[in-house]
């Protein structure tokens, strides 16, 4: 993993002590709260409904067991004893007092960790393949790019004022786990004709109220002109971007007012006139380069006999590894996922005693390495075979050893009306309904692979537009309505879901999507995931089943 | 009149401001002035002429381009910040001093706060107008409050990646 060395330290302690003066002037009454506000929203303090809360940064999802205890010791010195883990891979506590939040500045600064960048309208976390190094699917480690996004990103004097929020994706495998082609600008690794490497640059996608799948801009971008041509892409958008209305001032909105062409076309003329000086030099990008090598794996049989022999006399152990381990590039390794999707629970919540057991599983076991996905789970991206039976064990006895990864239960579902003062509704229990409605598990995984996306209003947060099945929180007159969408897809096949109908009330919610599922039981042909009858079979059948009762 | 902050070598102090800022329905005033872009467009060539030193001021809206052919001849370009957030006015900069090698004094105005004043001197402004009451002293520290920077701009300063060289 990346290291901060001195300089990168340097610049956490200057902002930490900066936010220290800026708290104190607030609470000495010097700063308003409205002059204080957008200083806050820099250093990722929101006012939510109940308290402040806190945004931590997670650098694309990427931390160290060192790094998580200290979240997991935060957790319980200043908020409830949890935190919640969210779609951008950061990490937020929901409970926190203001006059603390420099205290807390100075422990995360003590583990290389921050709130820079996690609000505001900045270039935000840089979401990448949570697989990263350890899948064989990738033609490159793409931290080592989203660690070059980050560096040049980070109190970018230009482009720290945008029009709106700016959220980079990043991967270099086919199967997409970032949703690249949901985000401002998603990047995707590929190697060229000659072999060398480059980036297809997408740009424009988004979810909000209105959703769009970006379309691409350059096919091939070579990796060392990066820096340049983004920069190209965020001057086009910091002066052209529409700052007159927040929710049409994403890059997205501008993007489809110029047209896909028109707006590639403003970008090379940008592009040709800025100085190649701007991309990295050679040598930083091996520097970055060999802080992510990973040197000390062992020379493995691919079959582990303890995992084996294990996995014939524990029927359990056996679910978990077939839903939540995947295939290492090394043999006798696996990447090991861990379900903060646990039934009954909050989608992304872990408590500090989890975030404990992770971290020694990780110190352990683990190669010192732990992921965050932006389906809200955690990875484990190193983990012997030999060794699994016991990293599962413990996650058993911590609760979170939940065998539902890409299932029916493993839900991402936004804050909603428990915290967020934007919402029309709940979300959260309207995941802990379905997840319930699945509690057997040899249904769920008879189910098979199921998104199932819960916002609750209209700024998509859950990213419903892009769920199997996405569920959308209205306001009826003051009741909590939803509206289902069918079909939408965040990976290599993005798509935007379609409506199914009229909005449901809550209570109908979960029967609904179990009223889906069967119309899918009944409908799919073998080896159709449900997302594949659907675009199969269209809307009409599910359409039909859900609401013939109101016929 | 708010007060003017130069920074010059990472040293900030104030000033008195030589020049007045014109709007389009007043009266010209004798001495240095800085016009808005129309009036420049339509009377900086006399007033120029008369050996008046001429800056303008740019809106957030307006674009550095639209002065390319006449920045020799300015002693200022102004960059309004209607609001604290509203960043258009830092691309604006940094084009005039990357791209059109501006040599003159770009100077911050408007909702001006010592929260972007590191911001401001990486993107190429040297003068400020700040509107939270903020002495040069103040300024000054909030401006190289940072010790490193990660990226390349419009002013000297060397990345980090250039430091972790040497
Ligand atoms: S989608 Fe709406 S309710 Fe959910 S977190 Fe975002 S703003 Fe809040």
């Amino acid at each position: 993993m990346y290291q901060y060395d001195t300089l990168d330290k340097a610049m956490v302690a200057d902002r930490a002590a900066e936010f220290r003066g800026q708290v104190a002037r607030r609470l000495s009454g010097e700063l308003t709260e409205d002059q204080f506000k957008p200083l806050r929203l820099m250093n990722g303090l929101y006012l939510q409904l109940h308290a402040y809360m806190l945004r931590v940064a997670i650098p694309y999802g990427s931390l160290n067991p060192t790094q998580m205890r200290k979240l997991a010791w935060i957790g319980r010195t200043y908020d409830k004893g949890y935190g919640h883990f969210t779609t951008r891979t950061n990490l937020q506590f929901h409970w926190i007092k203001l006059r603390d939040t420099p205290d807390i500045l100075d422990h995360l600064a003590e583990v290389d960790m921050h709130a820079i960048q996690t609000s505001g309208n900045c270039i935000r976390n840089v979401t990448a393949d949570p697989y990263a190094g350890a899948t064989a699917e990738e033609v490159d480690d793409p931290r080592v790019w989203a660690e070059v996004l980050r560096q040049w990103s980070t109190f970018h004097p230009e482009f720290s004022f945008l029009p709106r929020k700016f959220k980079f994706a990043i991967t270099a495998s086919p199967k997409d786990r970032t949703a690249a082609r949901v985000h401002d600008i998603g990047l995707v690794m590929r190697r060229g004709r000659d072999g060398a490497l480059g980036f297809e640059v997408i740009v424009g996608g988004g979810m909000g109220r209105t959703p769009y799948v970006g379309p691409t801009i350059r096919e091939f971008l070579p990796v060392d002109q990066l820096l340049s041509y983004v920069e190209a892409i965020l001057r086009v958008y910091n002066r052209h971007g529409r700052r007159d209305n927040k929710y049409k001032a994403r890059i997205k909105i501008l993007v489809a007012a110029l047209g896909t062409e028109e707006f590639t076309r403003q970008v090379d003329a940008e592009w040709a006139k800025i100085g190649a000086e701007i991309n990295l030099p050679d040598a930083e990008v091996a520097r970055i380069r060999a802080a992510f090598a990973i040197v000390d794996f062992e020379t493995l049989p691919s079959r582990s006999e303890t995992f084996e022999a294990a996995k014939a006399a524990s029927p359990a152990l056996a679910r978990f590894a077939r839903n939540n381990l995947k295939p290492h590039k090394r043999p006798g390794y696996a990447i090991v996922e861990i379900s903060l999707k646990g039934i009954g629970e909050t989608p992304g919540d872990a408590t500090s005693d989890q975030m404990e057991v992770v971290a020694d599983l990780g110190e352990r076991y683990g190669h010192r390495d732990i992921r965050v996905t932006h389906e809200q789970n955690l990875v484990l991206p190193h983990v012997k075979l030999d060794d699994v039976p016991a990293v599962w064990a413990a996650l058993r006895d911590a609760g979170i050893a939940t065998p539902n990864i890409n299932l029916v239960s493993d839900i991402i579902a936004c804050p909603g009306l428990d915290y967020c003062a934007l919402a029309n509704a709940r979300a959260i229990s309207i995941a802990q309904l379905i997840a319930d409605k699945f509690r057997d598990p040899d249904r769920a995984e008879n189910v098979g692979e199921l998104k199932i996306k819960i916002s609750g209003c209209i700024n998509a947060c859950g990213h419903h537009h892009v769920g199997h099945i996405g569920i959308l929180g209205v306001d009826k007159k003051g009741e909590e309505f939803y509206q289902l969408t069918l079909g939408g897809s965040g990976a290599e096949d993005a798509s935007l879901g379609a409506m199914l109908g009229p909005a449901l009330p809550y209570d109908r919610v979960a029967g609904a999507v179990d009223t889906l599922v069967e119309v899918y039981l009944r409908e799919r042909q073998p080896g159709e995931r449900f997302l594949d009858t659907f675009r199969r079979a269209g809307v009409a059948p599910f359409k039909e089943a859900v609401y013939a009762d109101a016929h | 009149m708010p007060t003017l902050i130069e920074m010059i070598d990472g040293s900030a102090r104030s000033v008195d401001d030589g020049f007045v800022f014109v709007a389009d329905d007043q009266d010209l005033p004798e001495g240095d002035l800085i016009l808005t872009l129309s009036r420049f467009q339509t009377e900086g060539e006399v007033l120029l002429s008369q050996g008046r030193r001429v800056g303008v001021k740019l809106l957030a809206d307006q674009e550095v381009e639209a002065l390319a052919y006449d920045l020799p001849r300015l002693s200022v370009v102004a960059l309004d910040f209607p609001k604290f957030g509203d960043g258009r006015s830092y691309s604006n900069a940094r084009l005039l001093r990357e791209r059109y090698g501006f040599k003159g004094q770009v100077r911050a105005v408007g909702d001006v706060l010592r929260e972007q004043a590191g911001f401001l001197l990486r993107v190429g402004f040297d003068a400020f107008e700040p509107a939270d009451g903020s002495s040069a002293n103040e300024w000054q520290a909030a401006a190289l409050r940072y010790r490193h920077v990660f990226q390349r701009a419009a002013d000297a300063r060397a990345p980090v990646y250039l430091e972790r060289e040497a």
